[in-house]
Formats: structure tokens, sequence, C-alpha cells
């Protein structure tokens, strides 16, 4: 079980909102990178976020660039999952490579600041402040495994392959 | 049931029978890095324990991100994938080549490749009939390792088109007003896949413009079939034993049909902050602009210099526009000179820049000024995309860039051709 509070982010949050291209110079010192994240959304979030603190956001999160870096410097700022109404393609597939969890779900009645529980084997959010329960979509099986271990890079440190069966 | 082209390459390359909605592992015929998500990538090949590439000789390093490097920590990263690609024995893409995309087309691509690489224009090789997608480092550093890495097979939207292009309206004109109609989630998980009898007279420059710009729809590729065009531009760069004709089948099942009329389209133009915020380019006239970006992967090629200068011969850009031009490769910037596209733009007052891609993603090179606008021939307008989250980003093809950087202010190319 997770428990954190929600960021609220809107529609349309784009890599470059997550981690500007005028901070490439930064890609190889991470902790430094990481302090810029989602500045051009929120300039106050990187001081506001805690450990163990959600995402929440509308249609189209991580909408873009491939960077892997995006979901990285979210994963590094203490965010445990990501929730949104729908989400692109390239940011979902990295964020689980990461291990960081991003669910489906419909957002619109999580506010800034509720205290939420994830509970990622049951596949539900229960919003404490506005005692509200909401379910998320299934994750295709191949992304759970991959999950499980902690993201890609350790998946195929110990399998070596990817096992589909 | 007949395949889709998106089904027919996976199928290929999996030895499954692969229908939209499948997960396959399909091996991959091309994996590329760039120097902005490279460095990334090398660092998760061994932490991965992974120990050599699957195949060094479609596996390629490029810097063309920040070229020539402005900065010592950029400059170490290039030394990290220089020292990658001499130890891996991958094909080394240094500065002043040119921009991964165009060089993978001109000298890579192949119709019927899976080609993945650590870069979300990667679907632009969908042009010459591959399927071809963006994916993060951690995806790309064991697809350089395994040779395959696992699809979801995409469900696909069938764009259809028919009739021809008008005087000033081009394949950014289509892109642009599809982009607006189905919006820039309109596509995600799927395949974009383009037809009709409109494509015959779409030349492969053009088919890359709209290949590039599918992931601003969200899809996972834009496809074209590899026909006569895709045979006669292979041919010419010298590469004809890389052809093979790949055609969807008759009976494919498709999640929408779109019909586009060329004819219908008039020049086309994204407003800040979202590529599928779209007018048409009269509708914005009055709009001033400060800066016009003539390059990118989406709009570098030689075709559209050659437009921009067509427009741009013997006359000068507006005093209050600055006018920067970036050739997608060395090629085009050679051939580009040969043809005095580059002379006529000099002279008509603009600043080029070395093939890269610096200015269109606010690395280097070209970053605006509070308040500024600039009207770009790249793909992507968020805010903050080149450099600064109070400027503004406007996206158009080379021939209303050029039109607006005489003018001073969004201007429809027909006003001035």
């Amino acid at each position: 079980m997770l428990r954190g509070k929600a960021f609220k982010f809107g529609d349309g949050i784009s890599t470059d909102h997550i981690i500007p291209g005028r901070y490439t110079h930064l890609r190889s010192n991470l902790p430094e990178l990481a302090r810029h994240v989602l500045e051009d959304a929120d300039p106050t979030f990187v001081s506001k976020v805690e450990e163990g603190d959600f995402i929440v956001a509308g249609n189209n999160f991580g909408l873009g660039s491939s960077r892997e870096h995006a979901p990285l410097v979210i994963k590094m700022a203490g965010v445990r999952a990501i929730l949104a109404k729908s989400v692109a393609r390239i940011f979902f597939r990295n964020a689980i490579n990461l291990g960081l969890p991003v669910l489906i779900c419909d957002t619109d009645g999580i506010n800034d600041g509720d205290e939420l529980e994830v509970d990622l084997s049951a596949g539900t959010v229960r919003d404490v402040t506005s005692r509200q329960k909401l379910t998320f979509g299934e994750i295709p099986e191949i992304m759970l495994r991959i999950l499980d271990e902690g993201g890609l890079i350790p998946y195929i440190k110990k399998h070596g392959d990817f096992k589909l069966k | 049931m007949g395949k889709t082209l998106a089904e027919k390459i996976l199928s290929a390359k999996s030895g499954d029978n692969a229908k939209a909605g499948d997960i396959v592992i399909a091996q991959v015929d091309l994996v590329f890095i760039q120097d902005t998500t490279g460095p990334l990538t090398v660092r998760q090949f061994h932490e991965s324990g992974l120990k050599r590439l699957a195949r060094p000789e479609r596996t390629a390093v490029f810097i063309d991100h920040a070229v020539p490097s402005p900065t010592h920590t950029l400059s170490n990263d290039h030394l990290v994938l220089r020292r990658f690609a001499a130890e891996t024995g991958a094909i080394m893409s240094d500065i002043g080549e040119g921009v991964c995309h165009q060089l993978v087309a001109e000298s890579l691509a192949r119709p019927g490749d899976v080609i993945v690489a650590s870069d979300s224009h990667t679907v632009t090789a969908g042009g010459l009939g591959a399927f071809a997608t963006g994916m993060g480092s951690s995806d790309v550093a064991v697809a350089m390792g395994l040779g395959k890495t696992w699809f979801r097979v995409p469900e696909s939207i069938r764009i259809t088109v028919t009739g021809r292009f008008r005087k000033g309206v081009s394949a950014k004109d289509l892109i642009l007003h599809l982009i607006g109609q189905i919006g820039a989630d309109g596509a995600t998980y799927k395949a974009l896949e383009f037809g009709g009898d409109g494509i015959n007279q779409m030349s492969m420059s053009q088919r890359f413009t709209v290949a590039n710009m599918a992931v601003e729809a969200g899809a996972k590729a834009g496809i074209f079939p590899a026909d006569g065009t895709a045979q006669k531009y292979l041919v010419e760069q010298g590469r004809a034993e890389d052809y093979q004709p790949i055609y969807p089948d008759a009976d494919a099942s498709y999640e929408k049909t779109i019909n586009f009329d060329l004819e219908q389209l008039e020049p086309t133009v994204a407003r800040p902050h979202t590529v599928d915020n779209v007018a048409l380019a009269r509708e914005l006239k009055g709009t001033k602009i400060q800066q016009v970006f003539i390059g990118t992967c989406t709009n570098g090629r030689l075709d559209d210099l050659e437009i921009a200068a067509g427009i741009l011969k013997g006359r000068k850009h507006h005093p209050d526009t600055r006018l920067i031009i970036a050739p997608a490769s060395r090629r085009v910037f050679l051939e580009s000179l040969e043809k005095g596209y580059l002379q006529a733009l000099v002279e008509a007052g603009a600043t080029v820049l070395p093939p890269g891609c610096g200015p269109c993603l606010g690395l280097h090179q070209g970053a605006l000024g509070d308040g500024e606008a600039c009207l770009s021939t790249s793909n992507r307008n968020f805010k903050g995309r080149m450099g600064n989250p109070k400027a503004f980003v406007y996206l158009g093809s080379p021939a209303t860039a050029a039109a607006t950087a005489l003018a001073g202010e969004i201007t429809d190319p027909r006003e001035v051709l």
C-alpha cells in the first residue's frame, strides 16, 4: 500500500514541461537535473513534493520526447506513482521500465493536496480526503513482470531475455 | 482477414501471425541513439549486464543535438558516445554529419525494417515503409544488446489522401491539419497508415515530413507503403538492393479511416503551446514574429530549402525578424550550396547553422527572449520548447516560414508566390 498526497496537474503535460531541453547540459548530473522537475508546469513543485507523493494528471501526460530522464527525475523527486486519465505511449513504457507505476483512472474527483492510498495489487485508489474510491485500468502482463523486478534493466539482468510465457 | 502495414511488418519480424492487440517479440533491424538520450542508454546497457551489441553494423550513434558542443558537460557526454561506438563497433556519426532521422532516411532505413531509437521522431523512417518508433534509453539499451524488443501490435488508423497539393501548400500543412483534427492524443498507442492516390505525387521528403509528426498525434508509428517512389529514392541514394515493395492487404482491418482531399488544404499553422492548436495561416495575419527557423528532421531537407529560397531570392527578411536556417544533413548542406539555395538565403539575410537539432528543443542557438515569438518548421511548440517558457512557438511549412520572414508577421505564402 502506497500513501501520500496528490499533486494535481491538467491535460497535456509534455516531457518539455517535465524536464526542458534547456537543461540538457545537466543530463549526466542527475541530482542537479532533478532540481528542475516539472519546472515549466509548476515551478514550486520541486520544493513541495515529498517522498511517497503522487502526481495526479489529466489527459495525455508525458507527451513528446522519448527522454527517459522525464520519469527518472519524477522518481528521484520521491513520487511513487503517477495517476492520469491517459498517458503518452513512450512515457508510459519509460516509467514502467524505471519501476514507476502509471495508473490510468478518472482523476477528475481528486483535488490537489488530497491524501491518497494506492493498492497496486487490488488496483484501487482511495482518496482519504474526499472519501471516494477509484479503480485503475489493467497493466499488460509483460509490464507487470517488468514492474515486479523494479524495472527493465533489473529484469534483463535477472532473466537475460524477455520471457513472454 | 488481411493485414495492415504494421501487422505485416511485425508478423514478418516476430514469426507470429501478429494482429492488433497482440504482444509480440520482434527482431530489430536498426537501433540508434543520439547525444541527449544516448549517454543514459550507454549507462543502462552496461547496468543490464549485456556485453555486446547484437548487430554492431546495424547500430548507430549520432551526435546531432548539441553540435558543436556548447558546454563542457555536453562535450563529456559526447566522449561517452564516441568511446562506446569505438568499443562496440557501432556506426559513429559525429558533428556536422546531420540530424539522425535524416541520415537514417538517407543511408540506413529499409522498407520492412523494424527500427527503434531513443528519440521520439524515429517515426520519420515510416515514410520509407519501415515500422519505426521511439523508445526510452532502457528499451533501446536492451534492443541494442538482444537485437529484439517487445511490442503491443497497434491498431491502425487509415489516412486516405486524394488529389494534389495546391500551390503554396505542402506535406506540413497536411500533417498539421490532421493533428488538429484528431488531437495530440488522437492516435495514442496506434499506427497511422497513409495511402490513397494522393500519396503517388508526394515525394519521399514530403512523406518523411508527414511520418515525422505522427508522434505528435501520439502515434507509435506513421507508415507509408514502399512503392515506386520509395524505390526511386533508394536507387538515387545508391542502395537499390534495399528496396522491397510493401503494401497493406486490401481487406486489412482499420480502427477507422479518415479521408483527405489535398485540393482542399490551405497553409496551416500550429499555435502555442500545443501542436493540435491549429489555424489557417491567413487567419493569423498580423501576428508579429521575431524569429523564423527553417530546419530540423521535419523540414530541413533539400526541397524545403528550395521552397524557402524560391520565396526569399532577391529579397530581404523583415528588419524585425531574424532568419535562421539549419540544413538537415551534410548532403543537404552541400546540395543546397551547389544549387544556390543557401546563397539566395544568406543574401536574404539568413544566419546558417551547421546541420543539427539545437534550436528546435531549446538546447542551444536560437533561444528566444521573453515574450518573443518564433515561426518554426519543426514539430513541437510546447511551452519552453525553444529555450524559454515565456516565449511562443508557431509551427508551419517552409513556404509559410519564408513568407513570414519577409513580412515580419505570420503570412499565407500564397500572398508572396
